[in-house]
């Protein structure tokens, strides 16, 4: 039984839980996965490790309600138990392997897109961390869908802000202030702010000089992943993705998180989460998290209007 | 001599639509009515073909004399794990294959007096009497199935204090996760050994990845374990690498019986979504492919078994084969999937087959099949599943310094004692020889465990 000693509404349907599980604590390192089961009958749910404090021996993670097993475990309380954390999962990410001298070399552009702001946190932690400074974009469709803004600008960083719907931030989506920030046209790009006036990206940053990188980390939705990397790729900028792959057990047993990296099946638990961005066969792994979409709308509607949903349409086969 | 006992099974229409147990076992009365057919040979050649050496003759001359917990007790000597070994070992193959009954007539129905005698002890609460006297030595198991909780109970009884570290929230290995409960009842059966192992002094630690959480070298070092035994058992699905295979309602034999079994998937109560498709297509012809396509076919489809040898070379357990059939899989054999075709949205619709014929025989000596050319067709479907066995899980190898492993990536080690490359580390079943039976990697667990004593007790 692993207790949740923080739980914290990030926005709409986000919800940041703090689990104690000492031993996880001391060995995460930034870019890996743990799985949660909520109860005897939740399923085996991966999410990427957000944080981590050997000190305290709780780890971090983010989670998005989506289908009925997220709905209920968003709807757990501090106290509350996961009767199952297991992890950590998956290989760290690969700037974890570069000496300080290569760190200092790299010049680093994380795109977080959505919840994707969860698992980059780490990963620009570690490098403030090293001495390390780097650039942020954080992308979302609405301001109130956007997350751990104030974390990361704790951080040895330039943070930019964009959402989808200009409620916030430059106009997204996040490829758009990549390509301004690499042409150095960010300065001129209008800007909303908190209080929601529009003025100038040089008025609202403190950094909007023309930028060139050498290492992207992009991590969001599998849409947004495919278009950063086709423009980093245009950019020649060498870039990872996480993966964000449907599983059961997270150890290479079941198969299920299957994917194309450069012509070649790989598995997303033991070869990943993180791959060269520029390799992925996006199409195909769209497809394949859309796999169950039928089963869980079924299911989630079942849970969500209870016994009234058995209307006898007869269309729903549940 | 008296013909067989013949076993009492559920009716093969109703059985192919709920998950109860196919076989019901004998009863007492069937159970020593077959125990009398029993030669007591002097020389015993069941017991040469029993992975495990059970003293065979001995408990069934128990049974004959309704002495059941004597019965058991002679079984425990040898296994910890009868009611299991009872309902899932290719017994034809091994014990049975010996008996000299089987020369003349049908051989002593050993496995299901096995099962019947565990399954005697279970309900009337007769446990391993062993006595343990603790020497003060640690051993950690990684993974509880048949190799590790055999070489758990094997050292727990020689005193030694054992730690088993399982990766899935769930003891039992593939005998949770893999067979399904209408061969191997979860609750009644598997749960069951897994406490009696627990009663031996046995600790199972659930959700802890050896090689993540905890590596083997800290398990020696930071944890203080004298020993370590790898039980991690088989490892990554195959897959075909043909095109189409990664079009969405193609799973892996493991995954999909992974959420029936382990998940509980069937049922409207668990979270964990399956997919049951209208018709099935199972590639393989293995016990994974037989269980496999039982559980189609239990949740309503229309279930092909596609193999490409013929039937004589069917892998699978002649029993389970005889079952599948006997519930409505269709078998076509010689035939093997080229392509796997889907739809404008990537679900799988259909499979392009082609005809095969044997050719001559191949290292393993079964007849190499040779493809047909020209004879492809395509056959319809709304699911595949693959069961064409696993490869080792690099997992451990790769977070292990110096834990060597061969060409094919089993992780190495010396036949007789089971040691591996590192010192204090032993390994044992599929992690060690690749997919195998439940038999051979509880055999491979004793064996370790008699390695590991022969270590530590001169230590």
């Amino acid at each position: 039984m692993f207790k949740i000693v923080k739980k914290r509404d990030l926005a709409e349907k986000l919800v940041l839980f703090e689990i104690e599980d000492e031993r996880l604590s001391k060995v995460a390192k930034p870019g890996q996965f743990l799985i949660v089961r909520m109860d005897e009958k939740g399923e085996r749910i991966p999410l990427t490790i957000c944080d981590f404090d050997a000190k305290k021996g709780t780890v971090t993670i983010v989670v998005q309600e989506i289908g009925v097993s997220t709905k209920k475990i968003n709807a757990m309380k501090e106290g509350d138990y996961f009767l199952d954390v297991v992890g950590p999962l998956g290989n760290e990410s690969d700037l974890l392997e570069l000496s300080k001298d290569e760190l200092a070399k790299k010049k680093v552009i994380f795109i977080a897109g959505g919840l994707g702001a969860a698992p980059v946190y780490p990963q620009a932690k570690y490098l403030s961390e090293n001495g390390v400074k780097f650039d942020v974009i954080i992308g979302a469709k609405s301001k109130n869908l956007l997350i751990l803004e104030d974390e990361f600008r704790k951080l040895n960083c330039n943070v930019y802000i964009c959402t989808d719907d200009e409620t916030y931030g430059f106009k997204g989506p996040v490829t758009n202030v990549l390509k301004m920030l690499c042409d150095g046209t960010l300065a001129d790009a209008n800007y909303v702010t908190d209080d929601g006036k529009t003025v100038k990206g040089k008025d609202a940053c403190e950094d909007t000089s023309k930028k060139t990188y050498n290492h992207c980390v992009a991590i969001g939705s599998a849409v947004m992943m495919k278009f950063a990397s086709l423009m980093t790729k245009e950019l020649g900028i060498h870039t990872i993705v996480s993966m964000n792959m449907l599983m059961v057990d997270g150890t290479g047993m079941c198969g299920a998180c299957r994917l194309t990296v450069g012509g070649e099946l790989k598995f997303c638990c033991i070869d990943g989460p993180e791959f060269d961005g520029h390799k992925i066969n996006y199409d195909e792994v769209m497809k394949r998290q859309m796999q169950y979409s039928t089963e869980e709308g079924r299911a989630l509607l079942k849970y969500n209007e209870g016994d009234t949903h058995h209307g006898g349409c007869g269309n729903c086969g549940g | 001599m008296a013909d067989r006992v013949k076993v009492r099974e559920q009716e093969p229409k109703v059985r192919a639509k709920n998950f109860e147990e196919v076989c019901y076992g004998y009863n007492e009365e069937e159970a020593v009515l077959e125990a009398t057919r029993c030669l007591h040979c002097k020389n015993p050649q069941c017991v040469k073909g029993c992975p495990v050496g059970l003293h065979i003759p001995e408990f069934i001359a128990e049974v004959k004399n309704k002495n059941f917990e004597k019965a058991i007790e002679y079984i425990h000597l040898d296994s910890s794990l009868p009611a299991i070994c009872g309902r899932v070992c290719p017994q034809e193959t091994q014990c049975e294959s010996k008996c000299i009954l089987g020369i003349k007539g049908e051989p002593v129905s050993i496995g299901k007096l096995e099962r019947f005698t565990a399954d005697y002890a279970r309900e009337h609460g007769f446990t391993d009497k062993v006595e343990i006297k603790k020497n003060g030595k640690r051993v950690a198991v990684v993974g509880s199935g048949p190799a590790g909780l055999s070489c758990a109970t094997d050292l727990a009884k020689l005193g030694y204090e054992v730690v088993i570290f399982e990766a899935l929230h769930t003891a039992g290995g593939v005998l949770t996760y893999g067979i399904p409960e209408f061969r191997l009842p979860k609750e009644k059966v598997v749960n069951a050994e897994v406490e009696n192992v627990k009663k031996l002094g046995v600790k199972i630690e659930t959700d802890v990845i050896i090689g993540k959480t905890i590596t083997i070298e800290d398990l020696l070092t930071v944890e203080k374990f004298d020993a370590v035994f790898i039980g991690s058992g088989a490892g990554l699905p195959s897959f075909m690498h043909i095109p189409g295979e990664n079009s969405n309602g193609v799973f892996s034999a493991n995954e999909f019986l992974t959420r029936a079994n382990l998940m509980k998937g069937f049922r409207d109560d668990y979270d964990t979504p399956l997919k049951v498709g209208k018709k099935v297509i199972v590639v393989g012809g293995g016990n994974v492919a037989m269980d496999a396509a039982r559980t189609a076919l239990r949740l309503g489809a229309e279930t092909h078994i596609v193999y490409r040898r013929s039937e004589q070379e069917l892998p699978a357990r002649v029993e389970e084969v005889h079952h599948a059939k006997e519930e409505g899989v269709i078998f076509d054999l010689l035939t093997n999937p080229v392509e796997m075709i889907a739809d404008e949205n990537d679900n799988i619709k259909a499979v392009k087959l082609i005809k095969m014929e044997l050719g001559e025989p191949d290292k393993s000596g079964r007849r190499r099949p040779v493809e047909i050319k020209g004879s492809e067709y395509e056959m319809e479907c709304d699911m595949v599943i693959i069961a064409l066995g696993t490869t080792p899980n690099p997992m451990i190898p790769k977070n292990t310094k110096g834990l060597d492993t061969d060409q094919k990536g089993c992780i190495s080690h010396d036949e007789e004692t089971t040691a591996t490359s590192l010192k204090g580390v032993f390994v044992g079943g599929d992690a060690a020889i690749g997919a195998a039976t439940v038999i051979l990697a509880m055999g491979a667990g004793k064996k370790a465990a008699v390695g590991i004593d022969n270590c530590l007790k001169n230590k």
